[in-house]
Parts: structure tokens; C-alpha cells; sequence
């Protein structure tokens, strides 16, 4: 079974526009969605979520359709963050909690003290003096604590200093460990996905450019640096993107299409991107 | 059982762990009948994906050096002295060409790299 399923989905706002996204996301992996800003990742989040109404295709979140009455049940098993938590002002961890036992039917309560421990969050200060990085581990915790089989995060990790960063990461990776959970979490800062993910799905100009496993994407793609002659003679399939310099070009290209003579660069996911991103752009 | 993995290496993430879990195995590290860990422990355990730790194991397991019990986990396979034969030979026709590469580096003849083999068997 596949924790997400998207068909031809299509969304389109005055000036924005979501065409034929297609995306799954194999149960037990973690997804990286990625693009920037204003390109579509909340959006999708939130058609996955059917919180905002399409214009057409299909989602099947844990293999139910959301459009369907099954869904309502569904959602108990999964957990979503957003990238701006909200709880009512006044609340302490220790009301969000007492509020999340009588929400959710699953709730574990030994498992959401351990996370304020973890987290070193105040059971009895109030939410609206939280910081940011507090505010972000606090829904969480939440979200993990009514143990989900599925957890969904918008941008959960940005704002947030490396260290925070890197542990939220890790908890991912943990929840990851039994293999009928899954993730999806959208982020810009793709050294974070590049860490965890075993797929990236990269949103581009409101078209999904690519949906494919992170370490595949690291095989096949790699930068190398060479003068403008060399680049006259590569092959054009080879080349994925450019960036030219006074002094000699900047080629991503497909190492499988081109001859091993040239040195290759060591190249991020976070390379990559940028080279399609540029390219397309050109096109 | 020790895998260290290099990001910066040339070598692709799964052939790092295959190499060197073939390793373990042959130089007797894992002995027969050892477990080993899950993938998804593996994966976990070494921050990397579920699919590249797959991909080594269905790799070492092809190459007949774990075996799989369907819902138990990977097992070290019985030594196969051939197999170990095998990969000996590949390493020594490696290094040769190798030694041929370089010998050519500095004009040196057919004879002088066998008479400087010879020098050095006796040596031993």
C-alpha cells in the first residue's frame, strides 16, 4: 500500500497555478517536497488534507480516497504541522494535552511527556510566550503523540537553528523505524531533506519537475567544470544545466551520458536543483 | 561490524555498504550464520535510505554472501572458498594493471617487472 497516492491533480488560484501533479509516496519512506516559495508546496499539503477544493484528480491518503466519508476516520492516523503552529494563547503544554487526550482516540500521554521532556518544553508556561522553535516542537509533539501512521509537515523545520533542526530530524528518521509509518514534509532548506528523505519530489513553476529517490538523483547527476571548447563538444542530452562564467562553464550533467574523462564535482541534492531550476527557466 | 560511509566518495552509498559488508564476511568479522541487522534498522541507524540499504543487501545476497529468511531477517551465508577465490583473483588482476599502468609511466619492460617480482619473492 502507498501512504499517499496523487493523480492528475490540479489547482489553480488568479496567478497560480498546480497542473497534473502526480506523486506517491511508498509507505515507510520519508518524502522531501521541495521548491520555492509560493511555488505549490502548501497548497499541495493542503489538497492531500482535502482542507481546500480542487480542480481536479485525485488523492488516496493511507488507501482512502479523501473525498470519500472513510476519510473523517482516516485522519486520526495522521499527523499534520503546519509551518505556523497554533494554540490558543493561554494554553500550557500540560492543557494542549489534557485538550489532545479528548480530541484524539489514540492519544498516548506517556509518549507526549517524554516529548516535552525531550524538548525541554514547560509544561506550565503559557503558548503565547513561546518561542518560535518551542512553538514548532510543541505541535510535534502533538502530532506524534496520537500516534499517526502518517505524519505531514509544512516547512516544520525552518526558522530553526541547526541544532533544533537536527533533532527534529532525527525524531523523523526514529518514527520511521517501523515500517508502516511514512512522512511527507515540504522544506526549502534542502541540506534538511537531503539528510533524511528516500525520495525527493521537486515542485517547479507549478509542475512537478521530478518524484525520485534521493540517491538515484545523487547517482546520476553531477557538476563538472570545464572550458567553453569542452562544452561546444558534449553531447546536448547530456546536459542538464549550465551556468557560464567569464572563465569556463559549469555543466550539471547525466554521468551515464558522458565519456569518464572529465573530473566530476562533488554534487549536492542542493546543486542539483539549482541547475534544473535554472534550466527550466531557460527553456 | 564497523561501516563507515563517505558522502564525498565517488563510490556510490550502496556499494560502500556492499564492499564493506563483503568484507566483514570474508576477512571473518561476521561468521557464518550471523544475523544481520534489519534494513530498515541499518537504514536508521546510519541516517541513510531504506532503499539504498536494500539495494546492497539484494546485491550481497545475488553475490551469495547473506541469504534471507522470508519474516526473520539476513543471515551471513556459508564461506564459499571459490567465491573468496574469485574476488582474490579479481583484486590481483587489479593491482597488475595497476603496476602495468605505471610500469609504462616509466619505460619499464616486460622483463624488468618480472625480474623486480623475482627480487622480491626472494626477499621474502
Amino acid at each position: 500500500m502507498n501512504a499517499i497516492e496523487i493523480n492528475n491533480l490540479s489547482k489553480s488560484y488568479p496567478g497560480f497555478e498546480l497542473r497534473d501533479i502526480n506523486l506517491t509516496l511508498p509507505t515507510g519512506a520519508i518524502m522531501g517536497l521541495v521548491g520555492e516559495n509560493g511555488v505549490g508546496k502548501s497548497t499541495t499539503i493542503k489538497l492531500i488534507m482535502n482542507a481546500i477544493s480542487r480542480d481536479s484528480g485525485s488523492v488516496k491518503v493511507l488507501g482512502v480516497d479523501n473525498l470519500s466519508g472513510e476519510f473523517i476516520a482516516v485522519k486520526e492516523d495522521i499527523g499534520v504541522v503546519l509551518d505556523e503552529a497554533y494554540f490558543p494563547e493561554v494554553l500550557t503544554p500540560e492543557n494542549v494535552g489534557k485538550v489532545m487526550k479528548n480530541t484524539y482516540r489514540n492519544w498516548d500521554d506517556e509518549c507526549y511527556y517524554n516529548f516535552l521532556n525531550r524538548f525541554r518544553l514547560p509544561e506550565k508556561k503559557a503558548f503565547k510566550d513561546f518561542s518560535r522553535g518551542m512553538k514548532m516542537k510543541l505541535a510535534i509533539a502533538v502530532a506524534i503523540s496520537h500516534k499517526p501512521k502518517l505524519l505531514i509537515l509544512d516547512e516544520a523545520t525552518s526558522g530553526l537553528d541547526p541544532i533544533v533542526r537536527d533533532e527534529i530530524l532525527d525524531i523523523f528518521n526514529d518514527f520511521t523505524r517501523d515500517e508502516t509509518h511514512s512522512v511527507l514534509l515540504s522544506s526549502h532548506i534542502v541540506s534538511d531533506l537531503e539528510k533524511i528523505c528516500d525520495y525527493i519530489a521537486f515542485i517547479h513553476n507549478g509542475k512537478l519537475l521530478f518524484c525520485e529517490e534521493k540517491d538515484k538523483l545523487l547517482e546520476e547527476y553531477a557538476i563538472i567544470k570545464m572550458s567553453k571548447d569542452d562544452f561546444e563538444k558534449m553531447p546536448k542530452e547530456a546536459v542538464k544545466g549550465k551556468k557560464v562564467s567569464k572563465y569556463g562553464v559549469e555543466v550539471l550533467v547525466l554521468k551515464a551520458a558522458v565519456s569518464n574523462t572529465f573530473s566530476t564535482e562533488y554534487t549536492t541534492l542542493e546543486d542539483i536543483i539549482l541547475f534544473l531550476a535554472r534550466g527550466d527557466m531557460k527553456q | 561490524m564497523d561501516v563507515i560511509l563517505s558522502n564525498m566518495s565517488e563510490q556510490p552509498i550502496y556499494e560502500q555498504i556492499y564492499t564493506q559488508i563483503k568484507n566483514s564476511i570474508i576477512s571473518g568479522v561476521l561468521k557464518e550464520g550471523d544475523m544481520l541487522p534489519s534494513i530498515r534498522a541499518l537504514a536508521k541507524d546510519l541516517r541513510i535510505s531504506v532503499i539504498t540499504t536494500k539495494r546492497a543487501y539484494d546485491e550481497l545476497e545475488r553475490d551469495g554472501y547473506i541469504y534471507t529468511v522470508a519474516g526473520k531477517g539476513c543471515y551471513v551465508a556459508k564461506k564459499n572458498m571459490e567465491l573468496i577465490r574469485e574476488e582474490h583473483l579479481k583484486k590481483i588482476e587489479e593491482y597488475i594493471r595497476k603496476i602495468q599502468h605505471l610500469a609504462k609511466a616509466c619505460n619499464l619492460s616486460h622483463e624488468d617487472i618480472i625480474e623486480m617480482f623475482s627480487i622480491i619473492q626472494e626477499e621474502e
